[in-house]
């Protein structure tokens, strides 16, 4: 699951109620609580996450639930997010060695989803040679195929460029580069924190999620 | 609302009981605030800084001489206020009799004591996670009546209580989702708040609203982009009218003799001119629209088919020029293009007067004598397929960051880039809205053997001469204050440092090393006979962008380091 900044402790209320302080509430898009809220306070780490059972679990056929906030999750597919085949399944086939990225949403098996996904779910695909992914990477890579959050952690554009020659995504607002190669970290630009990659699998030749985003998605700025 | 409403209604009743005489309650306490009238807007006092550029003919200058070339090398902090977040921070601060009212990137409107620095109140707007804005920046709020005036990233014009900040009401003018967003200060005026909005690169059709200060309901919206059926709109063609661009990312200028407001509208989307063949009006052009009605009285636009990211955005100053025994009212527009525009404007048309170019460039190989129209080096002209290289670069001569004028030097203050060049290669795109819609990839060189980027241009309108420059290494994102104290002050260089310069000689008399990069428009104010200049430093956005873009070419590493800051100064006692 993506990874949930800790509840406000009573020190930083305190800390705020020293000022008057408006939020305003706008008409932000539906968030679950599985998206930080933009208030919390950095450095409030809330200890490790609550312990996820045996790994040795069979994964589920199915998605656990059609709240749009619980994809990516263990045993969804992937459908295109754009273009002439918006929502069709993506199958190992449609990812073409070497790039450029496919922008997909991650869904339950019957298909139900994509239409009304946020970018904060938003998953750039590729394909790269197995023999060039860290070790790192190779763990959650299916053939060679890899999957990163496709929202840049500097100010939250898509990682819509490519770059052949040097194998990097790159996002077009303020060139941060990522390496898909190596987990995703950046090696150039204002991005200060790696895209979070998403675990893959080949299930019966068909292209599975294998888990939640490995990291934080998106940015803080408050 | 409702609780709003009940709010609004126990103030009136607490305002009616103080204004009854002989109660004996001090009419101007600490905690009244001088509501802003069209009056005052008009004619400011010079103590205050009440919107963007100071006055509606978008001089950025001051009558204050307090400070001036002969005492400014004693200018020192006396305070400065972090804004708790990084990205370019490039409002200006307003002052309204010692409130200052500062925006941020992430939308806070930030209310300070002006003269100490004592935070007052302070609003967050909430942002969606997954709101799109390519440009995470704010360029300050307006004032009108007992309220604030913020513009938001999701598309939104929020109204604040001046006092307390409360949230009086809201509304949303455009669908971020489909790639809409606002970046810019608002302009107020004869009861109206007045904004544009950015997307260019996502498809949008640009546009003006005009909504009621009190309730924030619609009073006219003018459409950049003519549709099927009305005049212009035969400069496209099909439907590519539709997802054209024409964004309106900077604060308009008010003309109260002639009721007109002056916009400037940025590039057609896509990137390619050829993907929209024609003159796509109005992109790239200045507009003025009637105050009241929103109708479109005349425009004129600085170079069609625009297909090198020239956004013609920065609002032309109104200034009074003289030429060959003439005066008359004009507009002065440093174009991105390269070029300053010399126009006139009157009750029903802006009309073309001169122009020349200001920094380097190749691509106009003339300008039509009667109607300014550029004719183009179709080898500099990039297109679907084909990449040419053009000199300025796509940030232009000028981007964003405004000039100023000085009406006691008669000179325009440029901030300028010069020796950077680009290329643009197109390739076809299918629109999807929320997503880039530029079909372009950039990228920008310098000028081989060049020894400076950056540039402070000092011109005479009336005789077409560039009095004096002055040349930075670093590349020059700085917006310009210019005061009657003789000053001309900038930051926007990667020395982080702000600057004060001899108006009329451009000798540097002063500088100060900040905590950042400076982009953010400076303003000045007075507050018990002490004179203040205030600025934002905080780097980001495009002036980052660049300087990146700068190292990669010249195999340098400068860094500028982020956060905002509000620096204020005075003269040391």
């Amino acid at each position: 699951m993506t990874e949930v900044d800790g509840p406000e402790t009573a020190t930083s209320m305190n800390r705020r109620k020293a000022v008057k302080t408006f939020v305003g509430l706008g008409l932000a898009s539906a968030l679950t609580d599985c998206a930080p809220a933009s208030q919390s306070s950095a450095g409030e780490m809330p200890g490790p996450p609550p312990a996820q059972g045996p790994q040795l679990q069979p994964e589920p056929e199915v998605a656990p639930s059609l709240d749009e906030h619980e994809h990516p999750a263990d045993g969804d597919v992937l459908v295109f997010a754009l273009g002439a085949r918006k929502g069709e399944v993506v199958t190992p086939d449609d990812v073409p060695l070497h790039g450029p990225q496919i922008f997909v949403y991650a869904g339950d098996t019957d298909g139900a989803h994509g239409a009304s996904a946020s970018r904060l779910d938003q998953i750039a695909l590729l394909r790269l040679d197995p023999l060039n992914l860290s070790e790192e990477t190779a763990v959650h890579a299916a053939d060679g195929i890899v999957a990163y959050s496709a929202m840049c952690t500097h100010e939250g554009c898509d990682v819509s460029d490519w770059s052949s020659e040097r194998r990097r995504l790159i996002c077009p607002c303020h060139d941060s580069e990522f390496d898909p190669t190596d987990n995703g970290q950046v090696t150039e630009g204002p991005a200060r924190r790696r895209l979070a990659a998403l675990p893959l699998k080949l299930v019966d030749g068909q292209l599975v999620v294998a888990g939640g985003f490995t990291g934080r998605v998106g940015f803080r700025n408050p | 609302m409702k609780l709003d409403r009940y709010w609004t209604a126990i103030r009136l009743i607490v305002l009616v009981v103080l204004a009854v005489p002989g109660l004996g309650i001090a009419q101007q306490s600490a905690t009244s605030y001088r509501v802003v009238t069209d009056e005052r807007l008009k004619e400011p006092e010079a103590e205050n800084w009440l919107f963007y550029r100071g006055t509606y003919n978008g001089w950025g200058y001051s009558p204050l001489e307090q400070i001036n070339s002969e005492n400014v090398g004693s200018l020192v902090p006396v305070w400065a206020f972090s804004t708790g977040v990084n990205g370019g921070h490039e409002a200006v601060p307003i002052v309204n009799d010692g409130i200052m009212f500062v925006t941020t990137p992430g939308n806070q409107v930030i209310a300070i004591d002006a003269r100490t620095g004592d935070l007052l109140w302070l609003y967050q707007h909430e942002l969606a996670e997954d709101a799109i804005a390519y440009h995470y920046t704010n360029r300050g709020v307006a004032l009108y009546g007992d309220k604030v005036f913020t513009a938001t990233l999701d598309a939104k014009v929020v109204a604040l209580d001046a006092t307390s900040g409360e949230v009086v009401w809201d509304a949303s003018v455009a669908d971020n989702a489909s790639g809409y967003y606002m970046t810019l200060a608002p302009l107020t005026a004869e009861g109206k708040v007045m904004v544009g909005v950015s997307g260019g690169e996502l498809g949008i059709r640009g546009f003006v609203v005009a909504l009621d200060t009190e309730t924030g309901e619609e009073v006219w919206r003018a459409h950049t982009i003519p549709a099927s059926g009305e005049p212009g709109n035969e400069t496209w063609p099909g439907d590519s009218w539709r997802t054209g661009g024409a964004a309106v990312w900077l604060t308009g200028h008010y003309d109260p003799d002639l009721g007109l407001t002056y916009w400037g509208t940025g590039n057609p989307g896509p990137w390619m001119g050829d993907a929209r063949p024609g003159d796509n009006l109005y992109t790239n052009s200045v507009i003025a629209l009637d105050i009241e009605t929103g109708e479109l009285v005349g425009h004129h636009q600085y170079h069609w088919n625009g297909s090198w990211d020239w956004d013609e955005v920065s609002t032309p100053l109104l200034i009074d020029v003289e030429r060959e025994g003439r005066v008359f009212p004009a507009l002065v527009h440093p174009g991105r293009n390269g070029y300053l525009w010399l126009l006139e404007r009157s009750a029903d048309e802006i009309s073309f007067v001169d122009a020349w170019p200001y920094v380097r460039q190749d691509v106009f190989t003339s300008i039509d004598p009667e109607s300014g129209r550029p004719s183009y080096d179709e080898q500099k002209k990039p297109g679907i397929g084909f990449r040419a290289p053009f000199c300025p670069s796509l940030w232009g001569g000028k981007d964003w960051p405004p000039a100023a004028y000085n009406p006691r030097t008669e000179l325009l203050y440029i901030p300028v880039n010069e020796n950077l060049c680009g290329s643009i290669l197109g390739r076809e795109i299918e629109y999807e809205p929320g997503r880039s819609f530029t079909g372009a990839e950039s990228q920008m060189t310098v000028w081989p053997g060049a020894e400076h980027i950056g540039e402070l241009q000092a011109w005479d309108m009336s005789t077409g001469e560039e009095v004096w420059t002055r040349e930075f290494e670093s590349p020059n994102w700085g917006p310009v204050l210019t005061t009657a104290g003789n000053l001309v002050f900038m930051g926007g260089t990667t020395d982080r440092n702000f600057r004060a310069f001899d108006a009329r000689t451009g000798d540097q008399l002063w500088e100060h090393r900040t905590n950042s990069g400076i982009i953010g428009v400076p303003s000045t104010y007075m507050i018990d006979g002490v004179q203040y200049i205030a600025v934002q430093s905080g780097w980001g956005v495009d002036a980052a962008s660049m300087t990146r873009r700068i190292n990669r070419d010249l195999g340098t590493e400068t860094f500028v380091p982020e956060g905002g800051v509000i620096w204020v100064f005075a003269l040391q006692n």
